[in-house]
């Protein structure tokens, strides 16, 4: 047993309720009903007691959360609890009038998601018509209020050739920073490797693009990038560490390692309706299963890298290996690495996949104001 | 890092105390720096109105060391904050 060090980060996922239905979206297949999310006061003490175990930075996202009317109130609640508060949206469910809102609750910062630069591509992304448009509006006024900005383009076989575009539009827009964050393949992502996984090559001429705008833009504009991890040799260091990192609650109170945790099949979660967070974080069955190295089999146990990634992904290993303790098939000395080369390089290759859009939760989504 | 110039944390990048591990942090987008005692002593003075050169020469006072060192890790320190647009300068 390793002792955890308290977590900096939390994900709240307000609501799995959407506008948009993403073909990659990371929520689960199963989504809570709007008649089971938290309510305002349940938020506020999660907040509270985050703050109390050493959370830093609370990131609201969801689905939508400005699907959910009281955020203005969330956010203030976050802020007087002491968290840093960040915004994940499409800017859908925004307005003018609500943004000052949030500007007043004392919001620290803004991440506007894209899903492409044309409006053509973004609506059929997003499975929303007129949603680009709105978004650009959202962007200019995110922009007058000053809030600091991340625009974060999820990337993938469809729209990688727009790439240098979403770099040009985050310095348009006065963005600090871009994420370029190649599609991961969780939650829906999963039914679409056919119509979203890039090529070999899109990935290599993403990476590319990325290492010169970097160059180019040093001091402009940050950009963060997420690569293509099929296509990559060693897998990506997940949550920063299961269980050292950060914490995800989802819309109905569940307590997750993250976000995709759901997804393996042995683990049960704690609810922040039934215990405090600090007990569920450091005395929670799921955070310790996965925590630290101890668990680790080979060849992750003798690795020199197993504190540099923690063996990969959980939930990954979940599902190509079927065995959410084996090594990440994505890391090269995985018994299942080639095999999964092999089935990157299909699905790659696979013509005229249909995308498959993610459904919504339980009740009809709100319209936007 | 020039004499002349004047350092601002922008909107969205700020100090914080973090009651749970007793230490300064700077709190900015996607990141919580953990500030040694030189670090929080720096950017307590960056006021948005002080130049570099102010700020050097308040905390070689303070500190009574040499202006030239602490000009030098200083500059190392924001430009790096900088790099990563959690500084600004005018
Ligand atoms: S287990 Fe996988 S999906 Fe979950 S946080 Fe780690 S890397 Fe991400
Ligand atoms: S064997 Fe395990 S620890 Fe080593 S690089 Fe692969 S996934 Fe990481």
């Amino acid at each position: 047993m390793t002792t955890a060090r308290p977590p900096i980060a939390m994900l709240a996922e307000l609501t799995h309720r959407c506008p948009l239905s993403c073909p990659y979206c990371s929520n689960p297949i199963e989504m809570a009903r709007q008649e089971t999310e938290l309510a305002t006061q349940d938020w506020a003490r999660v907040f509270a007691e985050a703050a109390d175990l050493g959370v830093l930075q609370l990131h609201l996202s969801g689905g939508e959360p400005a699907t959910r009317r009281d955020l203005e109130t969330l956010v203030r609640a976050a802020r007087e609890a002491g968290l840093y508060t960040n915004l994940i949206t499409s800017g859908i469910g925004l307005t003018e009038r609500r943004l000052d809102a949030l500007d007043q609750a004392g919001l620290d910062h803004v991440q506007l998601s894209l899903q492409g630069t044309t409006p053509e591509m973004a609506d059929e992304i997003g499975g929303y018509r007129g949603g680009f448009k709105r978004k650009m509006q959202v962007a200019e006024w995110i922009g007058a209020i000053g809030f600091p900005l991340t625009l974060n383009a999820v990337l993938h076989r469809r729209n990688l050739h727009q790439l240098p575009r979403a770099i040009e539009m985050a310095v348009e827009m006065g963005a600090r920073r871009i994420e370029v964050a190649t599609v991961q393949f969780h939650g829906w992502a999963l039914k679409n490797r056919d119509a979203l996984m890039p090529t070999r090559e899109q990935a290599a001429e993403a990476t590319r693009i990325v290492q010169e705008a970097r160059l180019r833009l040093k001091g402009t504009l940050v950009i963060d990038y997420v690569p293509a991890d099929y296509h990559s040799d060693y897998p990506k260091r997940c949550m920063g560490g299961w269980g050292s990192t950060g914490l995800n609650v989802t819309p109905d109170g569940q307590v997750l390692p993250c976000h995709a945790a759901q997804t393996i099949p042995h683990l049960s979660f704690d609810n922040v309706r039934d215990k405090p967070l600090s007990e569920i974080w450091y005395e929670g069955a799921a955070f310790n299963a996965y925590r630290g190295t101890d668990w680790m089999p080979e060849p992750c146990a003798s690795c020199e890298r197993k504190t540099v990634d923690f063996g990969g992904c959980r939930c990954q290993a979940m599902a190509l290996a079927g065995d959410p303790a084996a090594t990440d098939p994505v890391c090269i000395k995985s018994p299942h690495h080639v095999d999964l080369q092999a089935r990157a390089e299909a699905h790659a290759a696979a013509d005229g996949a249909a995308l498959v859009y993610r459904a919504a939760p339980g009740k009809a989504p709100e319209p936007a104001e | 890092m020039q004499e002349g110039e004047i350092p601002t944390l922008p909107r969205g990048v700020r100090l914080h105390w973090d009651r749970v591990r007793e230490t300064w942090v700077l709190l900015a987008p996607e990141r919580a720096i953990t500030l040694d005692q030189v670090g929080h002593a720096i950017l307590s003075e960056v006021d948005g109105h002080r130049s570099f050169g102010e700020i050097t020469a308040g905390l070689a006072a303070k500190y009574n060391a040499p202006q030239e060192q602490i000009a030098k890790d200083s500059a190392g320190f924001l430009g790096a904050l900088r790099e990563r647009r959690f500084l600004e300068v005018s």
